[in-house]
């Protein structure tokens, strides 16, 4: 007996990084300089040994793998705590990359607009950073970034850098202001009317919380955006990540397989899908 | 492949030399049922059994079992048991069931636990003449015979069995370890007789053709009937672990007292639990019990049709008989179509 489907590969977490009140990020080196080849939109199921398996999207893309990849983890559940308390050097396990992505290539040509809202950036940066490495092959690139509280605004420095680029246009709101925040205040949706676009010719990509999706659909779809060109990313238990287990069925999806990506014709008439 | 003949009296040799070299598992008597268990003594084996509290699922998938185990230092270690087993006494609605957990444990990624024990194992099956009571509605579901699925199947003549030979590994099975003899004309009319004379027996308990399930069910997302089981469940999760066909689980790590080494495992899980679709953050996409009861509902009679080609549910009828809030699945599928 080899491996199994099952089996965690044992791999180095190399750095450690606070990115909001509960979030940080890890940067994971796979065995023997391993790229995990992946694409921007699938996730990892990553162990604690003895404590216990989590999924977690990738955060960095292909493009800047260089032997290693990115996870960004909320300290929530047990294995998200285990996993704070760990200090560079400590080993990590790992299976995967799992599930569908975002197919890309269907994306070259278009103009992007991206609509995270807070733990929803993650996955979505994986696909940023692609972007940008290849950033000659698409259009515009639209970032309308919303969180809760301004400390919540992860990836803060790479934010700021999207900002202060000519050939992005990346906009940060947050709900409740404070004295230190000098940006826009209002729910992710409020960043929207003053965005002109060219429907037919834009591919819209969204993760975020629940509550979030109808709104920010809405809004999309508003604009005019076709059902086949708006991305959601989902977020459910996957436990296994091989569509065995049932945890993350979605009436007959399977977001581990058929997902984490889905389009919004995809998932319209699924009903448990938000 | 061939028809044997085994006598009712070849039986006990048989499997007491098969136990030289297999376990043996077959319906034995537990209280006032039936449950499949390890056969150490011919006499336990009850080939006359009604139906088992569990389905023979659990030969293959354990209730609970290891993945894995490591230790705290970063080893991991694969862990697939299994040992040859022969599985006595199946019947045709659990073949069917065994069918689709095949295909569920192999397709997209191999689940090698599963599919060792799997492969492992010699099947005997065995042919109902008789319902096994009011729950059962193997007729209408299409599972009260199978022509496959099985190594070596048993119809029961009287004073012998019929036995089908259908694979390599029965007849070698039955070659080195059984007393059999060539069946006469006379045996295979008799047979033909038996199972001739078994279907009146047996009545439709579905008002429909149980291939419309899918299509009737895809009518039926809003339907009123999941409120009212809503209303009745208790959200405990037996009708799932009674199904032959339902194998989701969970997945958990467990730590020696000198936190030094560990095994994962994982369990049979229910999407009937009120935490089986939540997330860290304190989601739960299935909330409402009238959602879980319709998600088994959907789960039964159309998404694994839908992923499988096969109904998940082979009509075995123990869902219904181990229901304290009386639910019954059969009732269900009823009230639906009437109200379609």
């Amino acid at each position: 007996m080899t491996t199994t489907i099952y089996t965690p590969e044992m791999a180095r977490m190399v750095a450690v990084r606070d990115t909001g009140p509960l979030e940080k990020v890890f940067t994971i080196e796979l065995p023997d300089g391993r790229s995990l080849d992946h694409s921007p939109g699938q996730f990892v199921e990553v162990s604690v040994l003895g404590v216990g398996e989590a999924p977690f999207g990738v955060a960095s893309s292909p493009s800047r793998s260089n032997g290693s990849f990115e996870i960004c983890v909320r300290r929530v559940g047990d294995v998200t705590n285990a996993m704070h308390r760990m200090q560079p050097g400590a080993s990590l396990g790992i299976r995967g990359p799992f599930g569908e992505g975002f197919p890309i290539e269907k994306m070259r040509g278009k103009d992007l607009l991206f609509a995270p809202g807070g733990m929803g950036l993650p996955p979505l940066r994986s696909l940023i950073q692609q972007v940008l490495d290849e950033r000659g092959s698409f259009g515009r690139v639209i970032i309308l970034y919303g969180t809760k509280r301004p400390e919540e605004v992860l990836f803060r420095e790479e934010l700021d850098e999207w900002v202060a680029r000519d050939d992005v246009e990346c906009r940060i709101t947050v709900d409740r202001g404070d004295e230190t925040w000098d940006g826009h205040v209002g729910v992710i949706t409020t960043l929207f009317p003053d965005v002109s676009i060219n429907p037919r010719n834009t591919v819209a990509v969204t993760c975020g919380p629940p509550i979030m999706y109808r709104f920010v659909l809405m809004e999309l779809l508003g604009k005019g955006i076709p059902e086949t060109q708006i991305y959601l990313s989902l977020e459910r238990r996957m436990k296994c990540g091989v569509g065995k287990c049932g945890h993350c069925q979605i009436n007959n999806l399977y977001c581990c397989q058929d997902g984490p990506v889905f389009t919004y014709a995809q998932i319209k008439g699924v009903e448990e899908a938000l | 492949m061939s028809l044997r003949i085994l006598d009712k009296g070849a039986v006990a040799p048989l499997i007491n030399a098969l136990r030289a070299d297999y376990r043996v598992v077959g319906p034995k008597a537990k209280g006032s049922a039936f449950a499949f268990g390890p056969i150490t003594d011919p006499a336990q084996l009850r080939l006359d059994y009604d139906t088992t509290i569990l389905p023979p699922k659990k030969v293959f998938q354990p209730p609970e079992e290891r993945l894995v185990t490591f230790t705290m230092q970063g080893q991991v270690e694969p862990v697939v048991d299994a040992e040859p087993t022969v599985l006595f006494g199946v019947h045709t609605c659990d073949l069917h069931a065994i069918a689709l957990l095949d295909k569920a444990f192999s397709q997209d990624y191999a689940d090698a636990h599963y599919l060792e024990r799997r492969k492992q194992t010699t099947i005997v099956s065995l042919e109902c003449l008789e319902p096994c009571d009011e729950h059962s509605f193997c007729k209408s579901m299409g599972t009260l015979t199978a022509d496959e699925g099985y190594d070596l199947h048993l119809t029961d003549l009287g004073p012998a069995y019929a036995v089908d030979v259908a694979t390599e590994k029965g007849e070698q099975l039955l070659a080195r370890y059984g007393t059999t003899s060539e069946a006469t004309d006379a045996d295979v009319r008799r047979l033909n007789e038996v199972l001739g004379a078994k279907w009146p027996r047996f009545t439709y308990r579905l008002n429909f053709d149980a291939a419309e399930l899918p299509a009737l069910l895809s009518t039926a997302y809003d339907h009123p009937l999941w409120d009212e089981l809503a209303e009745r469940c208790l959200a405990c999760g037996s009708c799932t672990n009674v199904c032959p066909t339902c194998y989701c689980f969970n997945v958990y790590d467990e730590v020696n007292m000198a936190l030094t080494e560990g095994e994962r495992r994982r369990r049979w899980d229910s999407c009937q639990l009120d935490q089986f679709a939540s997330v860290a953050a304190g989601e739960n996409f299935r909330e409402a019990r009238s959602a879980r009861q319709r998600h088994r509902f959907m789960r039964k009679g159309k998404y694994l049709y839908e992923k499988f080609g096969e109904l998940g549910c082979v009509g075995c009828g123990r869902c219904v008989r181990t229901c304290v809030a009386e639910i019954s699945i059969v009732d269900g599928f009823n009230a639906i179509h009437r109200a379609a």
